[in-house]
């Protein structure tokens, strides 16, 4: 039996054993009468074990296993946005052709389309010294973005001839002195992080449009954050409202092993969905993975590599590229399963001894570079996390906790009380604001980090005098303590809470959550000035202008009235002195 | 390679069995025992290799020795699907157990059922009228999702199941749900009382009952409910039917599961449940659904009742990571007296934005559903506080929002077991009126414009 060809020894549910072959690690491999794909993840004495990434159920004993030399890759090009893939990068709507509504096996499916034509405009030229990573060209990829397309990391040399015009993604558009042809289709062995320079420190906020998020506890660009929280506390919709609303060029959204049709509502809502900084549909910067709970669990295993290699593939172009990985508790789970079925020695609560460093492995592949071709890139990374029960205990919250520097601590007691995001301003943090506050002295106002630390000192104030509240009621705190508990009340429904599914409150942009705040702000000194000119505590909260101002958020075009509204209820306090 | 009978066994532990020197059997595969007494077993192969199969086996291994013959059957588990299933009653591993005939095959159905192509799938977004109010309002069900009902031991789950498969409709639509009853461990006398029911209300016609009870097989418990959702997949996506399944109870079926799991000597998750548990109930709740160019569609209700009434068990945990929200049955309400003791606080419909408003219930739908929920929340709340500080304490406010967690409790959510309210009046206009006993300017989630239309004092007319 030649090397190239094997046979399956065992099948243990996604788990095949092989012999008769020597592959690499990592190789793909094809197995049985069907060819279908896996990988190789282990070598053992004269057998090798691989990872399908198809249904194994009818497979025997003594079907073929065929090497293929490759290792588990993508296809990196223009075509990639506005697609759905599954792990394994399969398109979706390709599938659906071949094998109907249902995902049945055995079917392979290009990453790129290899037929379809683009314009490609080369910008480098015949005689150009060029380096890996260099930029040949580009392609209008979609509406919004221009593709940048590059040399392959690891070719370099003087260019002999490069021509524009009409190609599909493996036709040669520049050929190398040497001989080297290169195309617009590079691959890419996932499981490998792409090379660049150097790594840059953050410095510029993600600005996402969600009050709690980019007020209180910022995401860099090239920053990574961790959601977790029970089911029904907000993860899904978080991660949804990022991929909507956050300022980053492209994004990756990776469904992993969640639901079916939380992936069909992203790809029926994006087409129609407005990107607030181009005016343009928010699908032109998208390219979704979707490998959902009762797909395979190994391409499950592979869906985050996936997504993240096509990540860094734009982050090569010099683009902000964020990817919201919804859940990483389902990936830590794939790999569970199969270390079980690899008989490894279990770790904590059976998660192979590895999970910890595997975690850390991919939240590493975020960050902002400079990037070969000496651009500025970044890749921000968003991973929700399904802790059992609500438990972040577990080991995946722990060891996602180690290596992020922004927890967002979804908080089941929120949600059941309706205040969304429920995220809990207590527990969770951000650790960029040293980073990030000269850019919003520069940007927003030169106040905005001492407002924030006033909104936040606020907060903790409240928490500790909900405690007293509890044991003797409101009545009997102090008056100024009593404002304070009504300032912090204003902070949570008007500032903090914020409804995803409300066409205006969606989205607030950081100038005009900077506004809000202050106007907060404002009603406590006003308030303050007013008791001590002899106002009742009863009279100053309930001013009509004041829930004017807190209702007309929902309103269109509030950013422009929201002065008006603040002038009026500071008069309507003022004035409560003198009903006195 | 079926018909050899082989006398390989070396091992039997538990529900599963180990033979040795097999010629290659497939994963997967559907492997028939024959003990020396001519008693017949099922079992379906867990493990292939060359030298080592693993078979478990459905009925439980009670009586297999050495000598027992094991004949591989050369294919995997499929169910024999028609329309002929309309109106039968089979057992949990598919065969008739009313007393007719077969069901002649139009076509063998494998029971694993591959997974629906995301890109595939159509959003659910038809509201279902169930006629139960708390159910309507608050946690609304849409025709294509999978909402199960998180109850306890001695708790009217069944009841409600019943009732909402007795009432549900698509409201302006005269298209008919099939029922396809999944039993999984239940007792004999839950099962009479669902058939009894079925046959009262001339429903039992109209549906196809999968049943394994609390006396049969443990492990066959794995297969009933893939049988169940491949018969629902074909009435749904082959012939057009609107498909509702209901399955009890999801936690005996996870108990089955963790009794393979030990047996097979696996490293076991959280409570000695297996690690893959997510994924496998995944396999059987992701089978809900909408496709697109097919006209049928499956809902699922399944019901599981919490261990120790505890939501963090891994049962419930990991169905709510799954399914598209929960209704949760409340032992405190059940002991007032209330039917149904839906708690409405914990229960979450996350296809519920979708499927109402304006052209699908009615515009005000929404509001009318924040504010009862925040009335209800704010007025339990205070029933703590009232306990510490007395009632004197309270101000206006608080006093009337206290009143209203009664008044929402005895009038809203109680109701009768065949009381079928409709959306319009029998829900939304009675919960108007109920809210009317707060002051409006505490009502403050309700937006003006649906106060000034349909408050039942305050409206301009
Ligand atoms: N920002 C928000 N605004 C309004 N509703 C929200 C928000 N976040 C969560 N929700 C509500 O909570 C439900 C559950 O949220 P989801 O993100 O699906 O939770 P998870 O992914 O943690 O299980 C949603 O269906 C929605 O009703
Ligand atoms: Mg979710």
């Amino acid at each position: 039996m030649s090397e190239e060809n094997g046979v399956i020894y065992r099948i243990s549910g996604p788990v095949v054993t092989a012999m008769g072959i020597s592959p690499r690690m990592y190789e793909v491999v094809r197995v049985g009468d069907e060819g279908l794909m896996g990988e190789v993840i282990e070598l053992h004495g004269d057998q090798s074990v691989i990872q399908v990434y198809e249904e194994t159920s009818g497979i025997s004993p003594g079907e073929p296993v065929v090497r293929t030399g490759q290792t588990l890759s993508v296809q990196l090009g223009p075509g990639l946005l506005t697609k759905i893939y599954d792990g394994i990068q399969r398109p979706l709507p390709e599938l659906e052709q071949t094998m109907g509504v249902f995902i049945t096996r055995g079917v392979d499916a290009d990453g790129l389309d290899h037929e379809k034509i683009w314009e490609f405009t080369a910008t480098a030229k015949a005689g150009d010294d060029i380096a890996s990573g260099a930029v040949l060209g580009t392609v209008q990829e979609t509406e919004t973005i221009e593709h940048r397309v590059m040399v392959p990391p690891g070719t370099s040399g003087v260019i002999k001839s490069i021509k524009s015009g009409e190609f599909n993604v493996t036709q040669t558009v520049c050929t190398l002195e040497d001989g080297t042809e290169i195309a617009m289709m590079q691959k890419w062995p996932v499981r490998t992080p792409r090379p660049f320079i150097q790594k840059y420190a953050p410095d510029t906020p993600l600005i996402t449009g969600q009050r709690i998020l980019d007020f209180l506890f910022p995401l860099a660009k090239g920053g990574t954050a961790g959601i977790p929280g029970p089911f029904g506390s907000g993860k899904t919709v978080t991660q949804q409202q990022l991929a909507k609303w956050s300022d980053a060029q492209i994004v990756v959204y990776i469904g992993c092993g969640e639901r079916g049709n939380e992936m069909t509502e992203v790809l029926t809502e994006f087409p129609h969905l407005i990107d607030p900084h181009t005016g343009k549909a928010l699908m032109n910067r998208t390219t979704m993975i979707a490998n959902t709970s009762n797909m395979p669990v190994a391409a499950r295993e592979a869906s985050v590599y996936t997504g993240i290699t096509i990540a860094e593939y734009f982050r090569d172009m010099g683009y902000d590229v964020a990817l919201m990985a919804d859940s990483t508790s389902r990936w830590a789970e794939a790999m569970r399963e199969i270390s079980s079925r690899l008989e490894e020695m279990p770790g904590e609560e059976g998660y192979p001894a590895y999970l910890s460093s595997r975690l850390a492995e991919f939240y590493e592949r975020a960050g902002r570079v400079e990037t070969l071709s000496g651009d500025d890139g970044s890749i921000s990374v968003i991973g929700a996390v399904s802790p059992p029960g609500g438990d972040i205990s577990e080991p995946v919250s722990q060891g996602t906790l180690r290596i992020v520097k922004v927890f967002w601590g979804l908080d089941a007691g929120l949600a059941r009380q309706r205040h969304f995001p429920a995220i809990n301003w207590l527990n969770s943090y951000s650790l960029y604001p040293p980073a990030l506050n000269q850019w919003y002295r520069d940007n927003i106002s030169n106040d905005f980090p001492e407002v924030r630390t006033e909104i936040s000192a606020l907060l903790q104030v409240e928490a500790e005098l909900q405690e007293i509240v509890q044991l003797v009621g409101s009545d009997a705190l102090p008056v100024d303590q009593q404002l304070t508990l009504e300032v912090a009340r204003m902070i949570r429904e008007f500032f903090l809470q914020q409804n995803a599914f409300h066409d205006v409150d969606t989205y607030s942009d950081l100038k005009l959550q900077y506004t809000m705040a202050k106007a907060i702000l404002s009603f406590q000194e006003e308030s303050k000035k007013a008791l001590a000119g002899g106002a009742m505590l009863e009279d100053v909260v309930n001013v009509p202008a004041r829930s004017d101002l807190m209702r007309g958020r929902f309103a269109e075009g509030y950013a422009e009235k929201i002065e008006g509204l603040l002038d009026e209820m500071n008069k309507q306090i003022s004035a409560t002195m003198e009903a006195n | 390679m079926s018909g050899k009978e082989y006398r390989t066994i070396t091992d039997v532990k538990g529900p599963l069995v180990f033979l040795n020197k097999t010629e290659p059997v497939a994963f997967g595969e559907i492997v028939q025992l024959r003990l020396s007494d001519g008693t017949m077993k099922n079992g379906q192969v867990l493990d292939t290799s060359d030298d080592q199969v693993i078979v478990q086996v459905f009925e439980g291994t009670a009586s297999v020795d050495r000598q027992t013959g094991v004949k591989f059957m050369g294919d995997v588990f499929k169910l024999p699907v028609s329309t002929d299933l309309i109106g039968r009653i089979l057992d949990g591993a598919g065969r008739p157990r009313d007393g007719g005939p077969e069901i002649v095959a139009d076509e063998m159905a494998d029971i694993i059922g591959a997974a629906i192509n995301p890109y595939s799938r159509e959003s659910p977004e038809s509201f279902i009228q169930t006629g139960i109010s708390a159910i309507d309002a608050c946690t609304s069900l849409v025709r294509g999702q999978k909402l199960p009902i998180f109850s306890a031991a001695g708790l009217p789950h069944n009841d409600i199941a019943l009732q909402i498969a007795r009432q549900a409709k698509l409201v302006g639509s005269d298209d008919d749900f099939v029922v396809v009853f999944c039993a999984m461990g239940i007792t004999a006398e839950e099962y009479n009382f669902f058939v009894h029911d079925l046959e009262r209300t001339g429903a039992l016609e109209n549906a196809c009952l999968f049943v394994n009870l609390a006396d049969d097989p443990a492990v066959e418990r794995l297969i009933t409910p893939r049988l169940a959702l491949t018969a629902a997949e074909y009435l749904a996506f082959e012939h057009d039917y609107h498909v509702l399944v209901i399955y009890t109870d999801m936690t005996n079926y996870c108990e089955s599961l963790r009794q393979i799991g030990a047996a097979r000597e696996e490293v076991p998750g959280r409570r000695g449940y297996p690690g893959y548990m997510y994924t496998d109930l995944a396999m059987l709740y992701e089978r809900a659904g909408l496709v697109k160019g097919k006209k049928g569609s499956i809902t699922q209700f399944p019901i599981l009742t919490m261990p120790g009434d505890d939501i963090t068990h891994p049962i419930p945990d990991l169905s709510g990571y799954i399914t598209e929200g929960q209704i949760v049955i409340s032992r405190e309400l059940h002991q007032k007296g209330i039917y149904p003791p839906i708690n409405v606080l914990p229960s979450l419909s996350r296809l519920m934005n979708a499927g109402i408003g304006e052209g699908k219930t009615r515009e005000d739908h929404k509001s009318v559903s924040d504010q009862l929920y925040a009335a209800y929340a704010q007025g339990r709340e205070l029933r703590g506080l009232v306990a510490i500080v007395g009632e004197d304490a309270l101000n206006e406010r608080d006093l009337q929002l206290l009143k209203f967690a009664d008044i929402f409790e005895n009038q809203f959510l109680r109701q009768g077991r065949d009381e079928d309210r409709s959306i319009n009046e029998g829900t939304l206009d009675y919960a108007w009126e109920l809210l009317s006993n707060i002051d409006t300017k505490y009502l403050v989630r309700l937006d003006q414009k649906w106060i000034d239309k349909y408050h039942p004092t305050d409206k301009k007319e």
